[in-house]
């Protein structure tokens, strides 16, 4: 029997190696795996690349795990929302490095990835400074920037129900890169609000099919 | 006594959204950028459907919630709590840039730090050396949508132009911009420059000029 849940937050973390590139669902606080971030920060790996939306907020989750030292490099499209503070810090001191991608960018990229496609054209940040470096070509008359797939060593999910072949369900506007980055990594883990049984999610309202989840931990919480 | 009645009335922040908003016809699916954009959306005349998107993944975003009816997880770009319309739906990132970047919007609403003549738009980033800037998605909506205005004062708070032959800042697109809603005045960009489509009562064409480094027609 197919059985992708997990009892325990050591299990979900289990693996979790020094230097992974982590993708973390969410934009800003919505569809983000608070309890997976905690997780992560009780399992300690270390010098990680997380790749996210936004930097983190206040000194918890992402923000504590970054304050803790743990966080080499960000990639992300809006590191300086209001109370990022400890990344703000931590990069003014040089402290931590950060890639700037534009959000569609970011999100296409790891699309890429979960599809299989290395790399794309997109006219997106053609002649700016996110740009610099990369290669540009004109395709139908329009000039391009060569873009490469980002990949995931973990990918950390919100999810809204979820069944033990790993079908996931989102909530409203928490689906955003939880999806995308599902498919973009080797392992996913999955913190889902509900567990139900094998069937009871309509086929045609599953979002992410069970085959891009390794795991799926029970985090209910109050709503 | 005419001087004082002369005097330009430049609009306020609702007003420069509503300026907008009169533009948009029925029909049409629209991005919101962050701040004055975004109030665009309320002074929509009523009985005009058009269609909010939001790049976080909504699509018919509707007003703002009560306070006792906010959904935790019904969130803009700008991360302000909204509701959803009847009709509306919900998608992933890639899906709602692919919505984007593939033109299927048929405007995105910026603000701006500096707009050219060239339609070339700087919105991200006061220099090049600004500290761990934040880009969002004005990169791929300047790209993408089929059309971009820009919102914003005409002058800086210490009186610096905003209209420029080019952009100083670091570019968000180029020549990307074809229309500029300020306080004063409403512009097309043209291959010829900026050309005034109409100006708050009071200014002229030689007063808005005087706040303008490009060259007004």
């Amino acid at each position: 029997m197919i059985d992708k849940t997990v009892r325990s937050m050591a299990e979900a973390m289990a693996g979790v190696e020094d230097g992974a590139v982590i993708l973390l669902g969410g934009f800003g606080a919505v569809g983000q795996p608070d309890a997976l971030v905690e997780g992560l920060i009780e399992q300690g790996a270390r010098d990680l690349t997380v790749v996210a939306n936004n930097a983190g907020n206040g000194r918890v989750g992402l923000a504590r795990l970054m304050e803790l030292g743990r966080v080499r490099r960000m990639v992300c499209s809006f590191p300086r929302s209001t109370g990022s503070v400890v990344f703000e810090e931590l990069y003014r001191a040089g402290k931590i490095e950060l890639e700037i991608v534009p959000q569609g960018t970011l999100a296409e990229r790891m699309r890429a990835a979960g599809a299989g496609i290395p790399g794309f054209y997109t006219p997106t940040a053609y002649g700016t400074k996110l740009a610099e470096g990369k290669e540009v070509r004109e395709i139908g008359g329009r000039m391009s920037v060569l873009e490469q797939a980002l990949h995931g060593d973990v990918a950390l999910v919100e999810a809204w129900d979820a069944d033990r072949w790993g079908n996931l369900t989102y909530k409203q506007s928490a689906r955003n890169f939880n999806p995308v980055m599902a498919a973009a990594a080797r392992l996913t883990i999955v913190q889902a609000q509900n567990m139900v049984e094998l069937g009871t999610i309509p086929p045609e309202t599953v979002v992410t099919p069970g085959i891009y989840v390794d795991r799926v931990l029970h985090v209910p919480y109050a709503s | 006594m005419s001087v004082t009645l002369d005097l330009p009335k430049p609009l306020d922040r609702v007003g420069m959204a509503a300026r907008v908003a009169r533009d948009i016809p029925e029909g049409w699916y629209v991005n919101l950028g962050i701040g004055i954009p975004t109030m665009v959306a309320d002074q929509v005349p009523a009985g005009r459907e058009v269609v909010f998107q939001s790049e976080n993944g909504v699509l018919g975003i509707g007003p703002a919630p009560a306070e006792d009816k906010i959904e935790p997880w019904l969130i803009n770009a700008g991360k302000q709590h909204v509701t959803l319309l009847p009709g509306g739906a919900f998608m992933h990132h890639a899906d709602s840039f692919a919505m984007i970047r593939g033109g299927h919007l048929d405007l995105c609403v910026l603000g701006a730090f500096q707009v050219a003549e060239n339609g070339d738009i700087a919105n991200w980033a006061t220099s090049e050396n600004d500290t761990a800037p934040a880009v969002g998605g004005a990169m791929d909506l300047a790209a993408g949508a089929k059309r971009l205005w820009v919102v914003m004062e005409h002058t800086t708070k210490d009186g610096r132009p905003r209209l420029v032959k080019r952009c100083s800042y670091p570019l968000t697109a180029l020549g990307s911009v074809s229309r500029v809603y300020t306080n004063l005045a409403v512009l097309d960009v043209t291959p010829d420059g900026f050309r005034v489509l109409d100006m708050v009562a009071g200014m002229t064409l030689a007063g808005l000029q005087a706040k303008t480094e490009a060259t007004l027609s």
